[in-house]
């Protein structure tokens, strides 16, 4: 076949971008409104030993792909529930295309939203000492970690009975940054929580960051966030495959 | 003897514990319409699945147009066009663009598309509303485009699973003349419908699915005749009426508990005339007169001894 099917699904998600603007603007528009609330607001009652935009960047960067999934998850999950995605299947069509045109869009969004996000922040006066290979590993394990949160999203939103669940469903995933180091370093926090807060994903892929920005990586923090992203991705790649597959 | 464009035999399929295909069997000749008819919650969509490749099925076997449905699952889909219960349009795009996506995704080759986009907007007279977004469309509009998307790459066997639930009563015509079309087109068609009048307008070949078995098959005649057929259905106030009404009508049956009496007719002018003035030469008088043509819900009766209603 000449025609490739995931040239043609990618085209609708993307025209699916462009036609629904609100759903990228909040992607948008909550971190950048997070970004202002910590740092220009609160950011100098926190004493963090930098200056806190510096050290608030990381988990805001992480926020800018997370705010965004609700909306993939939502729109996945309509796919399956109108019958758009029997028609499909039906039509030949395969898990691989449909699915990584969402993966793409949902990519998309976030790299808009993560732009923004790092605008508003030299704004505020971020002042990194990363190298140019820094930079490289920070767009690296940001890319990493925005597919591997699509492939887990796309496997909530496929799997939800609704799309209003499926909105839902992606909740913990977007408070989950509130409980790591994204605003203040674990070892502040409460017992039990800060446990919590050390060894979940989210803190080894912000110190990851922080460290990158910082001009001064951590491997150890690296491996295990490139080790949790890829357990994640690979996690939601199987599970939205299958129920891809599954789910009539 | 024409070839048969579905085959299916010993379909069965549960979910979990339940049973919701049990042992089906049937046959539809290729260029004719076959009806599945039931109630919600009968099997009919768990049929269409199966029969399309969405779903797997625990025993027995189908060919679709030729092929095995679960050898040859591929070679099926590149027979058949399905239009499934709720109408899977992208909102988001418009009805010209909802068509392209089809043709973009079907064998129709690209140089062709856009004259096959224009021939079905003009064919299902959505060609002013072709640039707005399907979002915009009302309910039929929906359908039709539905349909329209279905069409793409002229399949030979379509699918549609309760193509006019939903749908007010001129639209559902509309569909049906759509579909009267396509078999004269040489299509075949398998509809599932929860409506006895529209597999009698329709359907060449009518199956009655109830709980997973079918209860009967045959032409819409022939289904006609095993039912109770037109009937009149007196109510009276007391039971004391009703017993001296079901003295004077023996052929009729009664409802107790409604104090309602079913009397057989044609339902003609001069068979009710002479109904009312044989309640009259006995002085009784019915507090409501009504002429009942069988439903859905009398077929159920007929066939299963218990009502559409019950079976779920």
């Amino acid at each position: 076949m000449s025609k490739s099917h995931s040239a043609v699904m990618l085209r609708r998600n993307v025209k699916h971008l462009t036609r629904n603007p609100t759903s990228v603007f909040n992607a948008v528009l909550m971190p950048v409104v997070m970004m202002l609330m910590f740092v220009y607001m609160l950011g100098d009652a926190f004493s963090v030993g930098v200056d806190y935009v510096d050290y608030a960047t990381p988990g805001m960067l992480l926020m800018a792909v997370c705010y965004g999934l609700g909306a993939v998850a939502t729109a996945v999950n309509s796919d399956m529930t109108k019958g758009i995605i029997n028609r499909f299947k039906t039509m030949d069509v395969s898990g691989g295309a449909v699915l990584t045109g969402h993966v793409i869009a949902s990519v998309l969004t976030n790299l808009i939203a993560i732009a923004a996000v790092l605008g508003v922040a030299f704004a505020l006066g971020l002042s990194p000492n990363a190298s140019f290979t820094d930079w490289l590993g920070v767009a690296g394990i940001v890319l990493l970690l925005s597919i591997a949160a699509a492939w887990f999203t796309i496997a909530l939103g496929l799997f939800a009975k609704s799309p209003e669940t499926a909105g839902m469903a992606v909740l913990p995933l977007v408070m989950l940054p509130f409980f790591s180091s994204a605003l203040v370093p674990a070892d502040k926090m409460g017992p039990g929580l800060k446990q919590f807060a050390e060894y979940q994903p989210f803190t080894s892929i912000i110190e990851t960051l922080r460290g990158l920005l910082a001009g001064t990586p951590d491997s150890t923090d690296t491996i295990t966030a490139i080790a949790w992203c890829v357990a994640i991705a690979v996690i939601g790649y199987v599970w939205a495959r299958r129920s891809f597959t599954k789910r009539a | 003897m024409t070839p048969s464009a579905i085959t299916v035999s010993g379909l069965r399929k549960a979910f979990k514990d339940k049973s919701v295909l049990d042992g089906v069997d049937f046959d539809v000749p290729a260029g004719t319409i076959f009806s599945l008819l039931g109630p919600n919650g009968a099997g009919k969509t768990t049929t269409v699945n199966i029969l399309t490749t969405l779903m797997k099925a625990d025993g027995g076997t189908a060919r679709v147009a030729g092929h095995d449905i679960t050898a040859d699952a591929k070679a099926v889909r590149a027979a058949i066009g399905v239009t499934g219960q709720f109408a899977a349009v992208d909102e988001l795009l418009t009805g010209r663009e909802n068509l392209q996506l089809m043709v973009d995704l079907s064998r129709v080759p690209a140089k062709d598309g856009k004259r096959v986009v224009a021939d079905l907007l003009d064919r299902f007279d959505l060609t002013e509303a072709a640039g707005k977004h399907a979002s915009t469309y009302s309910g039929g509009m929906r359908r039709k485009l539905d349909l329209a998307m279905t069409l793409v790459g002229n399949p030979k066997i379509i699918f549609l699973d309760e193509p006019t639930t939903g749908l007010d009563p001129r639209s559902r015509r509309t569909m049906w003349t759509i579909i009267r079309e396509l078999v004269a087109d040489g299509a075949t068609i398998f509809l599932t419908t929860q409506y006895l009048d529209e597999a009698d307008q329709l359907a060449d070949r009518i199956a009655v699915l109830d709980q997973g078995r079918l209860v009967a098959q045959g032409t819409p005649d022939q289904l006609k005749r095993q039912l109770p057929g037109t009937h009149v259905r007196l109510r009276f106030t007391s039971g004391a009426e009703l017993d001296a009404a079901a003295r004077i009508f023996p052929d009729a049956t009664r409802d107790d508990e409604a104090l309602a009496l079913r009397v057989p007719s044609d339902g003609g002018t001069k068979s009710l005339r002479s109904l009312l003035d044989r309640l009259d030469e006995h002085s009784l008088s019915a507090e409501e007169f009504s002429v009942h043509t069988p439903d859905l819900d009398d077929v159920f009766l007929a066939l299963t001894g218990h009502t559409a209603e019950a079976a779920k």
